[in-house]
């Protein structure tokens, strides 16, 4: 209980508690992402269990009874009676994890060839970082929507829709390890210099035990600030690719997919099922963004 | 007594933080003469820099001047405006930092910065000003001037630059000359040279001198009198060679003894016991009284007596006696 | 007494070339700075060295080829009679690497900010697969700090504390020699003299050997039993301490000495000394002193002076004596 106490009066608590833009993105994010880790409790109707759909309610308006059955929906229902505000807490589950998944990915790879590079110096450095410059001149998406291709032509056709997923995770992930591998590099080249280091290194600590006992600790911080920003980046990315129509198949649609399918009723009149995906993606792309910067903000030393 | 060209009284600049306000500066107060230097020496986390910047003006927020005054040629300038501070900062009163980078700019010619500064504060035409400035430069040291103004910083070596930052601090003839740490970052020889051209030309000009240190060597060799300064408060102020043959205040004695030169031929240096506290943690009474050798009852409650910066020479309740 | 330290014309070069692109378009040749060079000394069994200069004079250098931090170009380190880069027998390297130690001149780099200092201490024995049960708790006493600082971090300690736990460490492997390199110029006066205080303890205590790197003439004067002047990368004068004090042979020595500032100085108005040093990539010809040097004969400008032996110092210069 007082380490608890503790905590709570640390500067970063004490930053947190006066910063009202990081408390309000935190209980955004809260809700957001236990809506979705809870949406099988929290969800009103099972949007993937066909037998609970009735067609009939096709098109229900947001918060007015269905003209045929009467039955009321939140956020209205799309055109196979399926209601919108359950396939926006199934569609943010599958936005969330393949965000988590992809920045987990990307900074694993990241962290690693960044370390490799900060601390090898010379060829190897210099290769694994004209890598990244090359990658860097392409936009992400454009990297991810290449790994998507060819990743998806190794895939045997049955295991296709199954395998969308982690493929997804595989080219976002790809395509955003540059930024963990490069702030990696340049901490990791400051921490080498120093002397603690030095002394590991006279002391007969070999060169891996180096990287991962004393510098990997010191270099988490600004790893975890990249992490959060990336994971908005991360989940924007995951909804264009499914929005273009390559990510997330429509059996298993993220908001992306949601989007792109509720985009073909705009014109007939039924906001609803492109509107409500579309804030929600927002929300949750913005409080994860500036969370990200207000920890950057606190963490980074030279701002305070 | 000459006129006094800065005068400080009961100076206080605080630090307001979550847990408490602390006090890096604390009642401190003391004048310096046309034409004398004045020596601020103490450990680092003394206060001694932050003097120095709270006579300048340059105090970073949080930190300001909580009370006390500061007179400068009979002008009291801590409550000035931000605007009336830059126009007396820049005439009155010049700066050299520890890092000579710092006071210069790299993209600028010394030349030219050299210009600038005189034609902001004395009222000259622009060829005089550019004469002006190769007299600067030559005065101070450097070879070939005229054909040096057009150089920029990072042409010049560490000691070169160094005599460059007291040209351009000098340049604009202030009364005043703050020198914080002016030697630190360079080699002994070089040290010697430039603080033998700081002497020199306040010596020629009258200008006051104040030398802010942690140097005892640099001070004995430069200073006229000196003000030691532990945890924020003065501890002791007097003439120089009456502090360092004669110390007063118990910490002036035991910073003597522990100096390697001052235990020649022992094979253990005198210590003082621990270190000094930081500033959130001063102990009640005397900030010293934990390290004291010569400690008392009265040490422990009440802070001791505050240097007037006329009357008495050390902080320290049991000092007084021994100087009479 | 023996020597544990045979340092033979020890001499490094780094290459301070731009990249090979700049040098092809702005047509420079490589450039190559001699950090030390044909630099040979000894250092007897329980006895202090130590190696004096300004910026620039390769003594750091010569500490970290030393502990083995950095392989000289030419020349011989030779510890306990083992060439430390030739010696064959790997093992027998890594028996002598456990004999070397090193404090470093910043306490606040030196320490990695996210480890116990329990662990801190005891690397020098886990990094090698040992066991330090206690070890840590031990080696804080010795040091003047209380056992149940183990388990704190470093950020919880002031500079002298943190410099204190360096010395601690360097002590888990039970070395012979320590380097010691600029220990006490980050610490303010009053710790410093704690500090070395401790060192001369310890010194006693476990019988160590010193080479202390240093550029405060009193900390030097204080502390070590022979000295060498190192000028841009060359040894120019090696003497024991009070010979080298009493009676410097070398001009640029006796400059160092005048130009040090004195307690007793009060208003010394010395001549300073004139220039500066020079740029270490283009060393000036024959002696690298000469230009600085109020004795410089035409000989000096040509000739590099080899060290000879002038009653109890070495000096490298023609005209000292």
């Amino acid at each position: 209980m007082t380490a608890l106490a503790q905590a709570w009066r640390s500067d970063f608590m004490w930053s947190f508690r006066h910063s009202p833009v990081a408390v309000v993105s935190f209980f955004m994010v809260l809700v957001l992402v236990s809506g979705a880790v809870f949406a099988p409790l929290v969800a009103p109707h099972n949007p993937f269990d066909p037998a609970s759909l009735n067609l009939m309610n096709g098109f229900s308006q947001p918060m007015q009874p269905n003209a045929f059955t009467g039955d009321v929906f939140w956020l209205g229902t799309d055109d196979q009676g399926r209601d919108v505000f359950s396939t926006i807490l199934y569609g943010m589950r599958i936005s969330l994890f393949v965000g988590f998944c992809a920045v987990l990915f990307a900074m694993v790879l990241g962290v690693t060839l960044g370390l490799i590079a900060g601390y090898s110096g010379g060829m190897v450095s210099t290769v694994i970082m004209r890598i990244a410059d090359v990658q860097l001149t392409f936009p992400a998406i454009l990297v991810a929507m290449l790994i998507f291709g060819i990743a998806k032509g190794f895939t045997p056709v049955h295991l296709r829709d199954q395998m969308a997923i982690w493929v997804l995770i595989l080219a976002i992930g790809l395509s955003d390890w540059v930024q963990f591998a490069r702030v990696v590099r340049g901490a990791t080249m400051v921490e080498k210099r120093k002397e603690y280091v030095q002394a590991a290194h006279l002391n007969g600590r070999k060169a891996v035990g180096i990287m991962i006992r004393h510098i990997l600790p010191n270099v988490v911080g600004p790893v975890l600030v990249i992490a959060t920003i990336s994971l908005a980046l991360a989940i924007i990315a995951e909804a264009t690719l499914s929005f273009l129509g390559v990510g997330a198949p429509p059996t298993q649609p993220s908001l992306g997919t949601l989007i792109r399918i509720g985009q073909g009723f705009l014109f007939s009149g039924e906001w609803w099922i492109l509107f409500f995906p579309a804030v929600t993606l927002l929300a949750l792309a913005l409080s994860v963004n500036l969370l990200g910067d207000w920890l950057r903000d606190v963490l980074n030393p030279r701002l305070r | 007594m000459a006129k006094s060209v800065l005068s400080v009284r009961d100076l206080v600049v605080e630090i307001p933080t979550r847990h408490a306000v602390l006090r890096p500066v604390d009642k401190v107060s003391f004048d310096i003469a046309a034409g004398e230097i004045l020596g601020v020496v103490g450990e680092s986390g003394a206060g001694k820099s932050m003097t120095g910047n709270a006579v300048i003006g340059l105090l970073d927020r949080p930190a300001h001047i909580a009370s006390g005054e500061i007179w400068l040629n009979g002008q009291r300038v801590d409550n000035l405006r931000r605007d009336q501070i830059r126009s007396v900062r820049g005439k009155e009163i010049g700066m050299v930092f520890q890092d000579p980078l710092t006071s210069l700019n790299p993209l600028l010619p010394i030349g030219e910065q050299l210009t600038e500064t005189i034609l902001e504060h004395l009222p000259v035409s622009k060829q005089e000003a550019e004469d002006r400035a190769v007299a600067a430069l030559e005065e101070v040291g450097i070879p070939a001037a005229a054909a040096r103004i057009n150089s920029y910083p990072h042409e010049f070596s560490g000691g070169m630059r160094q005599r460059v930052v007291i040209a351009l601090a000098l340049c604009a003839e202030p009364s005043l000359v703050i020198a914080d740490e002016p030697t630190t970052a360079l080699d002994v020889s070089v040290q010697a040279q430039i603080i033998a051209l700081l002497k020199q030309l306040c010596r020629e000009r009258g200008t006051a001198v104040m030398l802010v240190t942690h140097d005892m060597g640099v001070i004995a060799e430069a200073v006229d009198r000196v003000a030691v300064m532990y945890a924020g408060r003065l501890a002791e102020l007097g003439p120089v060679r009456e502090v360092l043959t004669r110390p007063a205040h118990p910490y002036t004695r035991g910073l003597m003894a522990s100096t390697p030169l001052a235990s020649k031929g022992h094979t253990r240096l005198n210590q003082i016991p621990g270190a000094m506290p930081p500033l959130a943690r001063l102990p009640k009474g005397c900030a010293f009284h934990p390290r004291c050798p010569e400690v008392q009852d009265k040490c422990l409650s009440d802070p001791g007596p505050t240097l007037s910066g006329c009357g008495g020479r050390a902080a320290c309740w049991f000092a007084t006696e021994e100087v009479a | 007494m023996s020597a544990l330290v045979a340092v033979k014309n020890l001499t490094r070069i780094f290459d301070v070339s731009k990249p090979w692109l700049n040098r092809l378009l702005e047509g420079k040749p490589k450039a190559f700075l001699h950090a030390v060079s044909d630099v040979s000394f000894e250092i007897e069994e329980r006895s202090v060295y130590a190696l004096v200069g300004e910026s620039g004079s390769g003594k750091s250098t010569i500490g970290k080829m030393v502990v083995r931090l950095l392989a000289p170009s030419d020349g011989v380190i030779e510890i306990e009679g083992v060439d430390l880069f030739r010696e064959p027998d790997h093992d027998r390297v890594e028996k002598i690497r456990t004999d070397i130690q090193m404090v470093f001149q910043d306490p606040y780099a030196s320490l990695n900010p996210r480890w116990r200092v329990r662990d801190i201490i005891a690397e020098p024995v886990t990094a090698r697969g040992g066991k330090a049960d206690g070890l840590a708790e031990r080696l804080l006493e010795q040091v003047g700090l209380a056992a149940s600082d183990a388990s704190k971090y470093p950020h919880e300690f002031s500079g002298g504390q943190r410099q204190r736990i360096c010395v601690a460490r360097a002590l888990a492997s039970e070395p012979k020699l320590i380097v010691c390199d600029e220990p006490t110029s980050a610490l303010d006066v009053s710790v410093q003299a704690q500090v070395l205080n401790l060192m001369s303890d310890l010194k006693e205590e476990f019988g160590l050997t010193y080479l202390f790197i240093s550029h405060d003439l009193t900390v030097v004067e204080h502390m070590a039993d022979r000295i060498g002047v190192l000028y841009l990368g060359r040894l120019v004068e090696e003497a024991p301490r009070d010979a080298l004090f009493e009676s410097p042979k070398h001009p640029y020595t006796q400059m160092l000495f005048a130009a040090a500032p004195k307690l007793d100085g009060f208003g010394r108005e010395v001549a300073p000394p004139k220039g500066e040093i020079p740029d270490p990539i283009n060393p000036p010809t024959g002696c690298a002193y000469h230009p600085r040097c109020p004795f410089a004969i035409d000989r000096c400008t040509q000739e590099r002076p080899e060290m000879r032996q002038l009653g109890q110092n070495r000096v490298a210069c023609h005209v000292a004596e």
